[in-house]
């Protein structure tokens, strides 16, 4: 089921490892259905342990809303390059993506219910970060 | 010295040789403080770069740069990538004065334009990573590097200091990155992000003293 693109807030997962970032997005998935644009990203460009700018832009652009997207990451590399990733969208869709300061996946979890009921990307990342206070 | 093509690619060659040589160290010294990838992240970084020579030799300068911080950043990962990536393009938009680079050939790029440049590029490098001076990182070899080549010194001090930088690293406790975690268990290890800068200044170094004008 494709989802409503626009609609509501898309959710990306970046972590170090796949096998978490899957995980995290199954978690997401069971608790949402398709009712939100949803991605993940996990490994290197090899598919170690690692993350890399590519994959995190290509999971941007498959979880991408006009609503916004919200990122959840682990570790501190995970940040930086989604960092380098969201620069690369250029100034206009930067603007419209959050990397969330919140655990990976009680941080998506939650992200991806406040969004499914159509919230803002700001109430979203809100939410979220509502668990690291 | 003015910097050509062919310059260039030599010193992407010489780079990708150094880091190639001593990946299995920077691995050995990132599993003791850190997750142990830095070698074969920095290995697969240069080996990308060094795919790309020609085209990025043939590019003016600035581009140059700002080409191989791309190339860095899409092909390093970890937090290396992001950092060095950032050093790059910083340096070759510094360069680039915000202008339309030159065609292709030989630059002059006066010493205090390129300091200026390059104390810019470090700024963002520790904006990107939220970090300073003295938290174990690769900014302690970058901050008196850009020191020494602000006042103009000869390639083998400059190469000297970046070795005494990374050096210095050990007895420091890391404040940033994965290391950090390990808190006082940090300290008693060169950091890897510190030692790969300090591998790639000095080769760097070595090659501008041996290509100095006589």
């Amino acid at each position: 089921m494709t989802p409503a693109r626009g609609a509501n807030v898309g959710i990306v997962i970046v972590s170090h490892s796949p096998l978490v970032a899957q995980g995290a997005a199954d978690m997401v998935r069971q608790m949402v259905g398709g009712c939100v644009p949803l991605a993940w990203s996990g490994g290197n460009v090899e598919g170690g342990l690692g993350t890399h700018v590519a994959g995190i832009l290509a999971a941007i652009e498959q979880a991408w809303s006009e609503a916004g997207v919200a990122i959840f990451v682990d570790l501190g590399g995970a940040e930086t390059n989604s960092e380098m990733a969201v620069e690369r969208l250029g100034p206009a869709r930067a603007a419209k993506v959050a990397i969330c300061n919140a655990p990976l996946v009680e941080g998506a979890v939650v992200a991806a219910a406040e969004a499914s009921g159509g919230s803002s990307l700001a109430r979203v990342v809100a939410t979220a970060e509502e668990l690291s206070a | 010295m003015p910097l050509d093509a062919a310059n260039v690619a030599e010193l992407i060659e010489l780079c990708r040789a150094q880091i190639e040589r001593n990946c299995e160290h920077l691995g050995r010294l990132d599993s003791a403080i850190g997750d142990g990838d830095h070698g074969a992240n920095m290995r697969r970084g240069l080996e990308a770069v060094h795919r790309e020579r020609a085209e990025i030799s043939a590019l003016p300068l600035p581009a140059a740069l700002e080409r191989i911080g791309l190339v860095l950043v899409m092909s390093i990962g970890g937090a290396a990538g992001p950092l060095y990536g950032t050093l790059l393009m910083e340096l070759g938009r510094g360069l680039a004065g915000g202008e339309t680079p030159p065609p292709s050939a030989p630059l002059r790029i006066a010493p205090a334009d390129f300091a200026a440049a390059l104390a810019q590029a470090v700024a963002a490098v520790a904006r990107r990573g939220r970090s300073g001076p003295g938290d174990k990182t690769l900014l302690d070899v970058l901050y008196p590097v850009q020191v020494e080549i602000a006042r103009h010194a000869a390639p083998a001090r400059i190469a000297a200091c970046a070795r005494d930088a990374a050096q210095a690293t050990q007895m420091m406790l890391a404040r940033r990155g994965r290391a950090s975690y390990l808190g006082a268990r940090s300290v008693g290890h060169e950091d890897p992000g510190a030692s790969s800068c300090a591998l790639l200044a000095t080769t760097i170094c070595q090659y501008f003293q041996e290509h100095a004008p006589s």
